[in-house]
């Protein structure tokens, strides 16, 4: 058994070898991490006098008594309980090292060629495995405090709501490094690649924290170290100001004035007023300034293993999607993003997280914050490859923004403008070798495209209203997310079209894919 | 023709509609009825309390709405129907909220059968299919216990059978 610190071995890790291995030593204390700074905190703060007496002396005012008594230092002191007290400090310190040490031995991991495995917990043991083909995804996060240690998480993502399997915390180079190790693993292609070790970073080690931390979110080893859409900031902090929250902030602000005028004379209303509606406006904001604090470093890049997404400015967050992962994907720009041409691009992917990482996991489903019609199709050109291939371009261009009938939409006909008020030219699908493309709304324009090999299936409904239109409503079923790929107020012969060629281009699909070992034809 | 037709819409692939019991329509009657004593007492409750007149109206509306929920219970059971074609299951339900759905076998995650008190008394059962996706619920309900078992069976060899990846 080795130990999985920065002074191993770096590239070709030799941890997928089968065997089990322990993670960073320092996992305990970063996992701990705010607990323990918590904690150091207080302590701190209450021998804050003592303290500063000890390194300037004479800075406290000489009024006829020493400045730290009664603080619980010198209550100790002064009672002859100093023995005690040391004794009890002591250990404290050796129970914790003890109980670290113990939940760090306890802590370990395994890869082999099928399954990525973690057991931890010292009382409650958890023992958590996923199969290498069922792997949805791998990231690499660090956390603030983990990336000043110089350490990183891994997260082995598999199907389900939480259901990762997370590598905390292993060194910097060596969590990159692993990363490669799974996803080679899990391709199927079994010949190790030939690519060398990265050199070890030359300086003392203060220098190489510097440079990690300001190193851009892609290994340039493993990526091309460009990533295929820029971040322009004034972009960014554009469309953060022009989206449906800040109508919703300068909603609330508006209600706050009215408010305020009209219980100008009562006080008791006033207080009401501010207490309903600066929280409100104050999380609306906090939204706004998450998303640009997110998104300003944001990259996306091809990899022979599939799309890696970076993003976050203190906490990183680099996420690695193989081909295949990827159940759908939408193409959305709200009327305040069209005068610019901004268009966002959502994805619907079988993992799921809740709880743990908070709003960063309910960002996780976009993968272009916002992009010119250039970036967005540089971006479908990674998650779709093959799609947008030759004529292509002209399908998606009239995707996004065109409307009526052509050669390959079809529109709902003219009836359906009763339910479909403004957007019954636009609102259609076409039906591409490969993908399902659902073309809505003409206000908030959006685009929904559903690989077939990733259709789980497909229904076709019909209520009284719609009936007596003769209109059906068609939905294309995928794993749940943000996008719902349905398309209504479709001519009835239409839909029963639509319906039936779905089911058969699924069934063709799914028995000719073979992405669940991506690379397996390669070895 | 304005209606969606389920025989068009699944015509390749042969197999014929299969149709849930009929002894379905007495238990799914049973469970009306319940569901109106209950409701029907539970709005009658405030018309006997304060009684104001006009908070009869609660209960006749409950009463009205459960029957003729019942005159079309017949008719929704029949509306039931599935059908094993080739590579997938069609499977349609109700007469004015008309729904089809075709999943094919291969993405099925799951087969669950279900017996609630009321149907076992009557020796029926309930099949749910279960993908990826939380949107293809499909439920059907009323089939002979037999004919459950056999199905699942069924079902779960074909699925295995066409196994792939999600």
């Amino acid at each position: 058994m080795t130990t999985a610190d920065e002074s191993g071995p770096a590239a070709r890790t030799g941890l997928a070898d089968g065997e089990w291995h322990r993670l960073h030593p320092a996992t305990p204390l970063l996992r701990g991490g705010l607990g323990f700074v918590a904690i150091v905190g207080i302590i701190i703060a209450n021998l804050r006098e003592r303290l500063v007496e000890w390194f300037l002396p004479g800075v406290c005012p000489p009024q006829g008594r020493a400045c730290s008594q009664g603080d619980p230092f010198a209550y100790i002191v002064e009672n002859g309980y100093a023995l005690i007290a040391a004794l009890a400090v002591l250990g404290i310190l050796l129970l914790c090292i003890a109980l670290f040490y113990v939940s760090w031995r306890m802590n370990t991991f395994r890869i082999t060629d099928e399954v990525v495995e973690v057991k931890s917990g010292v009382l409650f043991r958890t023992h958590r495995k996923a199969r290498l083909d069922r792997i949805q995804g791998v990231a690499v996060a660090r956390p603030l405090f983990a990336r000043l240690f110089g350490t990183a998480k891994l997260d082995v993502e598999v199907a389900g709501q939480d259901a990762n399997v997370p590598l905390a915390y292993l060194g910097n180079t060596l969590a990159d490094a692993l990363r490669a190790d799974i996803l080679r693993l899990a391709s199927g292609s079994r010949a190790a690649s030939t690519s060398g070790s990265p050199a070890p970073a030359a300086g003392s080690l203060l220098g190489r924290r510097a440079s990690e931390l300001l190193a851009p979110e892609l290994d340039p080893n493993l990526a091309p170290p460009e990533s295929v859409v820029r971040m322009h900031p004034g972009r960014l902090v554009g469309s953060t100001v022009l989206s449906g929250t800040t109508v919703a902030l300068l909603v609330v602000v508006a209600a706050v004035v009215v408010g305020l005028v009209i219980t100008a004379s009562g006080g008791r209303e006033l207080v009401w007023t501010l207490f309903t509606f600066v929280p409100i406006a104050f999380g609306l904001l906090s939204y706004q300034v998450n998303r640009l604090l997110k998104f300003l470093r944001y990259s996306i890049a091809a990899t022979p293993d599939g799309v890696r997404i970076g993003y976050g400015l203190l906490s990183t967050r680099n996420e690695t999607v193989p081909p295949g992962r990827i159940h759908s994907v939408a193409v959305s720009q709200s009327i305040f993003w069209r005068p610019a041409d901004w268009w966002t691009i959502r994805i619907n992917r079988a993992t799921r997280q809740t709880s743990s990482e908070g709003q960063n996991a309910q960002q996780s489903t976009v993968v272009l914050p916002v992009g010119s019609r250039d970036d967005v199709f540089r971006v479908l050109e990674l998650l779709l490859p093959g799609l947008t291939e030759g004529g292509a371009r002209d399908l998606f261009e009239r995707g996004l923004a065109g409307r009526d009938a052509d050669a390959d939409f079809t529109v709902s006909p003219r009836r359906a403008a009763v339910v479909r008020w403004f957007s019954w030219r636009r609102n259609g699908f076409a039906l591409f070798p490969g993908a399902v493309l659902l073309r809505r709304g003409a206000i908030w324009r959006e685009l929904a495209i559903v690989p077939t090999p990733r259709v789980q299936s497909v229904a076709v409904e019909q209520g009284p209203l719609a009936r007596s239109l003769r209109l059906a409503n068609v939905h294309v079923h995928t794993v749940a997310g943000p996008i719902s790929p349905r398309i209504g107020a479709l001519d009835v012969v239409d839909a029963q079209a639509l319906f039936r060629d779905v089911a058969e281009a699924a069934v063709a699909a799914a028995g000719t894919d073979t992405t669940h070992r991506w690379r397996a034809s390669e070895a | 023709m304005s209606a969606l037709d389920p025989d068009s819409l699944s015509e390749n692939g042969g197999g014929e509609w299969r149709r849930v019991s009929p002894k379905f329509v007495v238990v799914d009657l049973l469970s009306t009825l319940v569901s109106a004593v209950l409701f029907i007492v539970g709005a009658g409750v405030p018309w006997i309390l304060s009684g104001v007149p006009w908070l009869v109206v609660l209960p006749i509306a409950a009463f009205v709405v459960h029957a003729l929920v019942a005159a079309f219970t017949p008719r929704r059971v029949r509306a039931y129907g599935y059908r094993l074609r080739a590579d997938d299951l069609v499977f349609r339900k109700g007469i004015m909220f008309l729904r089809v759905v075709s999943v094919p076998y291969g993405r099925m995650q799951l087969v669950d059968l279900t017996r609630g008190p009321l149907a076992r008394a009557f020796g029926l059962s309930e099949l749910k299919l279960v993908t990826a996706a939380a949107a293809s619920h499909i439920t059907i309900p009323g089939l002979a216990e037999a004919d459950a078992e056999a199905l699942r069976d069924r079902l779960v060899e074909l699925a295995e059978s066409r196994r792939a990846g999600l």
